[in-house]
Parts: C-alpha cells; sequence; structure tokens
C-alpha cells in the first residue's frame, strides 16, 4: 500500500501579521516558512499507516524550486521519501489549478491507494484543495476525519465528524481523506528523522514532464489587501464569590448586547 | 538565529533549532509562569525532553544518545532558554556536567553503565561540587572518600546542586586525601547513585530564580561506593570537574543567548505597541538606545557560543573561549533583561509579562559555574599566560559524524 501525503508550505502562523500584500503579490513571502501545521496531522497519519498497515509514504508538495522546508520537516518526522512539484501556472492559478497540479503528481507517482491532507492551509484557508484532488484523480472521498479504523481488501473504515455527529463510514480505495486534528498527536521531528532529511536530494517533477505547462484558470485576483487589525479589549471580572463573579460577567454581556 | 545560513549552522542545525523550538513553545511556555508562581518543579517536562531525545542529543549513538554535535547542544540550550530557563539547567547539568564528563573521562565499562541509560533519558544525572564552604574556592571542600577494600566511603555535604532532588546518579566529587598539597590534588571523582545507602538529598524554596526548576542540597552519611564507580584516577577529581565545567559553561552560554533573544523579542513587541507622547515607545531615542544595546549582545554573544561550539567539534581545548563567552552572555542577559523590565515600565514589574522571570533567572548564571569574577580572573591569567592548557589524560572528543552515528 502507498500513502501520498501533501504537504504545503506556508508562513509561521506567528509571523503571518507580518506578512504584506505586496509580499503575497510578488510570491516572495518574507516570513520563516513552517510546514501548514494542518498538514502535520496527515503527516502523522501516514507514518501510522506505514507502521499499522506497512504502507509506504510520500509526502508531496506543490512549489518553486528550493522550497523544501516542509517536506524536509515531513522527511524528519518520518513520511519515506518527498516530491516537489514545481508548476507555475499552478502555483499562480486558483485552488483548481493547485488541484490539477497535486492530482497530477499523485498519478505520476503511480499505484496511491489513499492520499491524505491536512484540513485547509493558514494561508489561503480554502479547504478546498482535497476537493478537487479527488474530483481530478475521480477518486472517493472523505472529509473530517478522525479516526482510520482499518484499511482491509481494499476498503478503507474511517470515523468522520460533522456537525453534531460522528459517524463510521466505508469506502473502497483509492480514497481521498482530509483529516481532522482529533485524529493523532503529530509528533516532533527526530534527531535522526532530521539528520536523514537535511541530507535529502528532492527530486523536482516539472510541468513539462506533467504536461501542465498552462492550466486555465477560472479565478483572478483582482485586488488583495489586509484586514483592518481587530481592536480588542479584556476585562477581567473579580468578585468575592464565584456567583458574584457570574453575576457581574452576565450584567456585562447584557450591556453589551451579546446576550 | 542572526548570522546567515553556511557561517556557523548548517541546515541541520536549523532544522533542530525549528524543533526545540517547537517544543519548548508547546510543552513548556503553557504552563511555565504558573510553574514560576508556585516555585514547583514539573517532572513531566524532563520525561518530554528525555523522549524526545534531548537528554541525549550530542552523545554518540552507540552510548544510546542522538550523535548531534556540540553545536547542536549550544542551539538546544538556548532555545530552551528562549522560553524558561528551568529547562536549560537540564541541559546544563545531565548533559554539559555529567554525561560528557563521562564520555570524556569514563572507561567503555562506565559508559555503558551510566553513559548509556543517561542519554536515553532513563536516568537523570546531577554534578555535586559545591559545599556550604567551598564555592568559588573548590579546593577548600570538606568531602571525603576514604577507601576501604573495595569500596569508598564518602562523608560530607553538597549544596546547591540543580536537580538534587530528581536525579538518579550524581557525580561527586570528593577527597581521597585531604592533606595532599596542593589541595586540588586530593580531589576525586565518582559515581553516586540513589539508591546507595546513606544518600539523602532535599529541595530549596525561596530562590530569586530558576523557580520552576529544582535545587536543593545531597547529604552523604557513609555511603559505600564501589571502587568500579570512580570516575579518573584519585586525584584527577578537579581536573576532572574542570572539563565537566568547559561544557556546562557552554550550555550556560548559549541558554544566556536565548535570554537576550527573547528580552529582546518582548521588548520590540511591547515598545511598538505602548504609546507615550502619542508615538509608540519605540519611537524614543533613549528606548531604541536599549533595543539596539540588546541587538549588540545578541550579535556578539552568538559568535563567542559558537566559536566555542566549533572548537568542541574539532576537538580544540576551548577553556578560555568558553569562559569568555560565559562570562559576555551572562552578563548581557542580565543586562539585557533589566533593559526589557525598564521598557515594560510597570508592566514589566509584575508577573503578568514575562521579562521579571527573565530578570530573576538571568542573575543565577553570573553566578553558577564560576562566578563572573572568576571568569574574569581566568581571562587575564591565560592573557598573562600564568594559566595554560596543559595535556589532559583523556580529551573531549572531537566530532565525528560517521564514529557519532555507528551504531555498534
Ligand atoms: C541556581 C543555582 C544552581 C546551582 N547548581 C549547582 C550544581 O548543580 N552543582 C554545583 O556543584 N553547584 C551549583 N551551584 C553553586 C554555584 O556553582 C556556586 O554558588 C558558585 O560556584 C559560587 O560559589 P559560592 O556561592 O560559594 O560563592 P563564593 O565562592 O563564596 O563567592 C562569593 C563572592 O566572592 C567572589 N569571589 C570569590 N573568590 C574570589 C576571588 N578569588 N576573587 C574575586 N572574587 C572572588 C565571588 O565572585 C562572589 O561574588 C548552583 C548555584 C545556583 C545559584
Amino acid at each position: 500500500m502507498k500513502v501520498a501525503v501533501l504537504i504545503k508550505q506556508t508562513p509561521d502562523t506567528a509571523e503571518l501579521p507580518k506578512v504584506s500584500p505586496e509580499e503575497v503579490r510578488s510570491g516572495d513571502v518574507k516570513a520563516t516558512m513552517v510546514i501548514n501545521p494542518w498538514d502535520e496531522y496527515a503527516a502523522e497519519e501516514a507514518i501510522q499507516l506505514g507502521d499499522r498497515f506497512g504502507a509506504s509514504s510520500v509526502a508531496i508538495s506543490l512549489g518553486k524550486e528550493g522550497e523544501t522546508d516542509a517536506l524536509k520537516h515531513a522527511l524528519a518526522m518520518g513520511v519515506n521519501s518527498a516530491l516537489l512539484v514545481d508548476v507555475e501556472a499552478a502555483r499562480e492559478g486558483d485552488v483548481w489549478a493547485v488541484a490539477t497540479a497535486l492530482a497530477a503528481a499523485v498519478q505520476h507517482e503511480g499505484d496511491v491507494d489513499v492520499v491524505l491532507t491536512g484540513k485547509m492551509s493558514v494561508d489561503g484557508n480554502s479547504g478546498a484543495v482535497y476537493t478537487g484532488v479527488a474530483c481530478k484523480l475521480g477518486w472517493n472521498l472523505l472529509v473530517n476525519v478522525t479516526k482510520i479504523v482499518d484499511i482491509a481488501d481494499g476498503v478503507v473504515t474511517a470515523e468522520r465528524s460533522f456537525e453534531g455527529g460522528q459517524e463510521t463510514v466505508t469506502m473502497p480505495l483509492p480514497v481521498v481523506i482530509s483529516v481532522a486534528k482529533e485524529i493523532n498527536d503529530p509528533r516532533y521531528p527526530s534527531f535522526m528523522g532530521i539528520r536523514k532529511a537535511s541530507r535529502a536530494k528532492i527530486p523536482v517533477l516539472t510541468a513539462q514532464e506533467l504536461g501542465l505547462e498552462s492550466i486555465p484558470r477560472a479565478v483572478r485576483w483582482e485586488n488583495l489587501r489586509k484586514p483592518e487589525a481587530r481592536h480588542t479589549e479584556v476585562q477581567i471580572i473579580e468578585g468575592e464569590t464565584v456567583e458574584e463573579q457570574a453575576a457581574k460577567l452576565v450584567d456585562a454581556l447584557l450591556a453589551e448586547k451579546v446576550i | 538565529m542572526t548570522s546567515p545560513m553556511g557561517f556557523l549552522f548548517n541546515e541541520e542545525h536549523e532544522m533542530v533549532r525549528k524543533m526545540v523550538r517547537e517544543f519548548a513553545a508547546k510543552e513548556i511556555a503553557p504552563k511555565i509562569k504558573e510553574l514560576d508562581r508556585k516555585q514547583q518543579h514539573d517532572p513531566a517536562i524532563i520525561a518530554k525532553m528525555a523522549e524526545q531525545g534531548l537528554l541525549g542529543i550530542c552523545i554518540p549513538v552507540r552510548y544510546g544518545g542522538q550523535g548531534m554535535d556540540y553545536i547542536s547542544l549550544g542551539i538546544v540550550s538556548e532555545e530552551l532558554e528562549y522560553v524558561d530557563t528551568s529547562a536549560r539547567v537540564v541541559m546544563s547539568v545531565h548533559v554539559g556536567l555529567n554525561s560528557l564528563g563521562v564520555l570524556q573521562w569514563g572507561t567503555e565499562e562506565q559508559k555503558q553503565r551510566f553513559l548509556v541509560p543517561q542519554a536515553r533519558g532513563e536516568k537523570i544525572a546531577c554534578f555535586c561540587l559545591t559545599e556550604p564552604d567551598a564555592g568559588t574556592d573548590v579546593q577548600a571542600m570538606r568531602s571525603t572518600a576514604r577507601r576501604e577494600g573495595d569500596h569508598y566511603i564518602l562523608n560530607g555535604e553538597k549544596v546547591w546542586i540543580s536537580l538534587a532532588d530528581v536525579a538518579d546518579h550524581f557525580l561527586v566529587f570528593a577527597k581521597t586525601d585531604p592533606q595532599a598539597e596542593p589541595p586540588y590534588r586530593g580531589i576525586s571523582a565518582f559515581m553516586m547513585t540513589r539508591d546507595m545507602p546513606g544518600v539523602t538529598t532535599g529541595s530549596y524554596h525561596g530562590k530569586l530564580g530558576v523557580r520552576a526548576g529544582n535545587t536543593g542540597w545531597v547529604k552523604m552519611d557513609d555511603v559505600p561506593v564501589p571502587v568500579e564507580n570512580r570516575i579518573g584516577e584519585e586525584g584527577e577529581g578537579f581536573k576532572i570537574a574542570l572539563s565537566c565545567l568547559d561544557n556546562g559553561r557552554y550550555t550556560v552560554a548559549a541558554g544566556a543567548l536565548g535570554l537576550i533573544r527573547a528580552s529582546l523579542d518582548a521588548s520590540v513587541r511591547y515598545a511598538q505597541q505602548r504609546k507615550t507622547f502619542g508615538v509608540p515607545i519605540a519611537q524614543h531615542q533613549l528606548v531604541k538606545r536599549m533595543i539596539s544595546l540588546m541587538v549588540q549582545r545578541r550579535d556578539a554573544g552568538e559568535l563567542l557560543v559558537y566559536k566555542a561550539g566549533w572548537m568542541k567539534n574539532q576537538g580544540l581545548r576551548n577553556s578560555r573561549e568558553t569562559t569568555l563567552a560565559k562570562w559576555f552572555c551572562t552578563d548581557a542577559s542580565f543586562d539585557s533583561a533589566a533593559d526589557a523590565v525598564q521598557i515594560h515600565g510597570a508592566y514589566g514589574y509584575s508577573d503578568e509579562y514575562d521579562v521579571e522571570r527573565f530578570l530573576r533567572n538571568s542573575k543565577g548564571a553570573v553566578i553558577y559555574e564560576g562566578t563572573r569574577e572568576l571568569q574574569q580572573l581566568l581571562q587575564a591569567d591565560y592573557e598573562f599566560g600564568y594559566r595554560r592548557y596543559r595535556p589532559l589524560r583523556c580529551e573531549l572528543p572531537a566530532y565525528d559524524p560517521e564514529e557519532w552515528t555507528r551504531e555498534a
């Protein structure tokens, strides 16, 4: 069994407020780049599927040459191999173009049974790429998965949560799975993993190899601006007893018309 | 890190830094304020450090370690102290002062027996030199080790011992020849373990800083320590202690660098938010001066620390360079933390912000592992030629990536 885990390199969330619209427009973001935090859950799950079912794993990321920090993080965690997909038309395109390139890379890799992804990226926030990937591949899609119960006889059994409930589903392979953060507790890279990852030469898949020199796009960015910084104020409710504090809190909430 | 990649650090070092930064931010930062307030040591943090391999970071793989280099040890110390001094102290005593001492001076059998479980984090180690009447003046120590057959009988009291109530293995210095002249020639080193009869320990409360760390006393009443637990030869204890300090002080210096960075980052953040006279205080020249002094200390400190780390990797003696880094960085971290409190005004004076903890924590390192005054005397003595490197029977091995990652 082979698992492909889709990884995005995103700015460190602590540094997101510093990123300017100009940097985003030019694609030259000056923040520390890390693995998209949601993708750490997908990478962890890929490693665990390796331990549980002997699956091999490959991390795939769309990015410019040299943008390998996130892939190396996945390798250092214990994902078996990595692949950088350098397709300019996808980088500059919309969600559908990104999905097109990633699906093509999965197909190029071959024999993949499961594609794992995080629930969204902390910079793009679309939460739609995995849908596009499943669509392009023509595979089944499972979202918000909180547990992969079993993979046997070409069928995956998984638990997923949705608003107000939880269900157990079965679905034939191949399948695209986006994982929820409840699924696991991602490990830190190990020192052995760091040694291996820092020496790894990560292969690059080009637009020519994938036949994706141009990808038609439906969405164009006309303008890009930063939301106004929100001004929040912290109010500490004090009181002799819990009851008094609660009463004051309720009064304050009523005064603010929150309740 | 302020130096560009490739000058002091390679990609592996950068990945180590990222990992430890994330580790400290997730495992330590959320609970440190409460632990510090309650003066509570949290054993779960050491357990997590062990699980992550930090406790054996620069020990060869075949001795249970992670096989990384000495620069990585500095980076781990720096990033841990960026969040809190107590976690860095664990690196200083467990790795720097004890485990590296065993790596340098221990026999192969002792490495198997002590270093392997320490590097794996299964046993926690500490370093017992200071006594009620012997701090800077190590030779004045009164603890004794009397040989009786195949044992030494240890008696005495050690004070101000980091991890006293936590450790399983105690690297203890005691006099096998109390009459020796000069007195340091009478000192020997022993690995005492908690399960030996006659060992008692206790903790201090009311410390100025490092309140989330365990510090205490160790009492030895006729403790029978097997001869096989003597590290080095009889009379080599003083040299061993100094070798251990070469490594402990390196981690202290690197940690202090982390504390300078923490003070600077907190100050930069605050100075841009806080307004007086209609502008952020960042725009006042005297505030800028405090910031630029911190920048100066950070950049200079980084060069001093990692020069020492590089020398360790090469297998070069580095006592002078390490003590210079330790002196400079610990003084600089105290000054930086004091300036950080100043920039925060009254808010900095309360534990609502971290900087008051930085200030309290920074003072200890100006005292322990050799006071500032001792480091100053050493620099002059090296310069005058009153003190020079003499060959040691056992040197700290240079870092060799192949040798360090060999499985057996
Ligand atoms: C938080 C903490 C943790 C510690 N952990 C450990 C540990 O794990 N293991 C351990 O063995 N010890 C530990 N120590 C002890 C520490 O190493 C000693 O406190 C230190 O060596 C200084 O010794 P002292 O306190 O006896 O001071 P003293 O030696 O009495 O010095 C008092 C003052 O006199 C000055 N002075 C002394 N001699 C001279 C001189 N010749 N010239 C000029 N000035 C001089 C000193 O610089 C200092 O300012 C720890 C201390 C602290 C605070």
